[in-house]
């Protein structure tokens, strides 16, 4: 088993607020990022594919085509968007870091052409990031 | 492939905190040579010091109402208090308990600053990752997880 991991970056903007919360709850729990008129970050994005180097291209996966499945999947979606209102697939929950995570890990995962996806991290600053792999997925890549 | 499809989706956070502290690696169940052998110039005797970082991963449900694991301000907060309060401009070994009878090596400093943190309410504490240098690191996960990770075993 080998991993591979690409990067990529994008920007975008975001508010927490859960309607369903007083504005004082709101500003409690979230804090400046309940700031109304919201704020923004680069984000760095890692994704990390799982699988044995295909004996005649010596690939875990093509990385042509994992850059393409990014850049459709994620560039497309999110960068410079405001990503309460313009990914849909966000709709009715708060972009926290672990929120965007799970989605992109989501819109991901069934479009990896080879191998398979290990792990999501994605960096809203460099002190801050969120992961996601499957349970029984090690870090290190072996199954349990 | 194998299992992935229908497991869990797992989430974890990281956070990277800083602080400052001086140390020396001394042992003292070894003879002056002894330490000065096998610890190089860390034995010097007056100590010297380095910009630690300190990588915290938790785990756990992404709460629907906040879209959190747990809060940033509480994690922030409580690691405030156990590690960077009372290790950041310090002497390791001079003042921090567990250092007077441990040798404080990056290795050990993981296992006290996990020990520290384990009792976080707010999620469960995955790991503790340490840079002593931009190119020294150390991790560790409770003495159940073998490889970083309890999903190892």
């Amino acid at each position: 088993m080998v991993l591979l991991t690409r990067k990529i970056e994008f920007s975008a903007s975001h508010r927490y607020n859960n309607p369903a919360l007083s504005p004082e709850e709101n500003l409690r729990v979230f804090g400046k990022c309940n700031n109304p008129h919201g704020h923004g970050h680069n984000y760095t994005l890692e994704v990390t594919v799982a699988g044995e180097p295909d004996p005649v291209t010596g690939m875990v996966v093509d990385l042509a085509d994992l850059k393409k499945i990014l850049e459709q999947e994620v560039m497309r979606r999110m960068d410079h968007r405001h990503l309460n209102f313009e990914v849909p697939e966000l709709a009715g929950q708060i972009p926290t870091c672990e929120n965007v995570a799970r989605v992109i890990w989501n819109l991901l995962e069934p479009k990896i052409p080879q191998g398979r996806l290990h792990r999501v991290r994605l960096y809203e600053s460099p002190d801050l990031f969120a992961d996601c792999y499957r349970n029984g997925a090690s870090r290190n890549g072996s199954a349990a | 492939m194998t299992m992935s499809r229908g497991a869990e989706l797992k989430t974890e956070l990281g956070r990277r905190y800083r602080f400052a502290a001086s140390h020396r690696l001394h042992s003292a169940q070894m003879s002056d040579a002894e330490n000065a052998r096998i610890y190089g110039k860390c034995n010097n005797a007056c100590g010297h010091g380095h910009n630690y970082v300190v990588e915290v991963s938790i785990s756990g449900e992404v709460d629907p109402a906040t879209g959190m694991i747990a809060n940033l301000a509480d994690l922030d907060e409580f690691v405030a208090r156990e590690v960077i309060e009372p290790f950041d401009h310090r002497s390791l070994n001079e003042e921090v308990e567990a250092f007077r009878s441990e040798v404080p090596t990056t290795e050990n400093l993981c296992i006290e600053i996990y020990r520290r943190l384990k009792s976080f309410p707010k999620a469960k504490l995955e790991r503790v990752r340490v840079e002593e240098t931009s190119n020294n690191s150390f991790e560790y996960a409770g003495d159940e997880a073998v490889s970083g990770s309890d999903e190892a075993l």
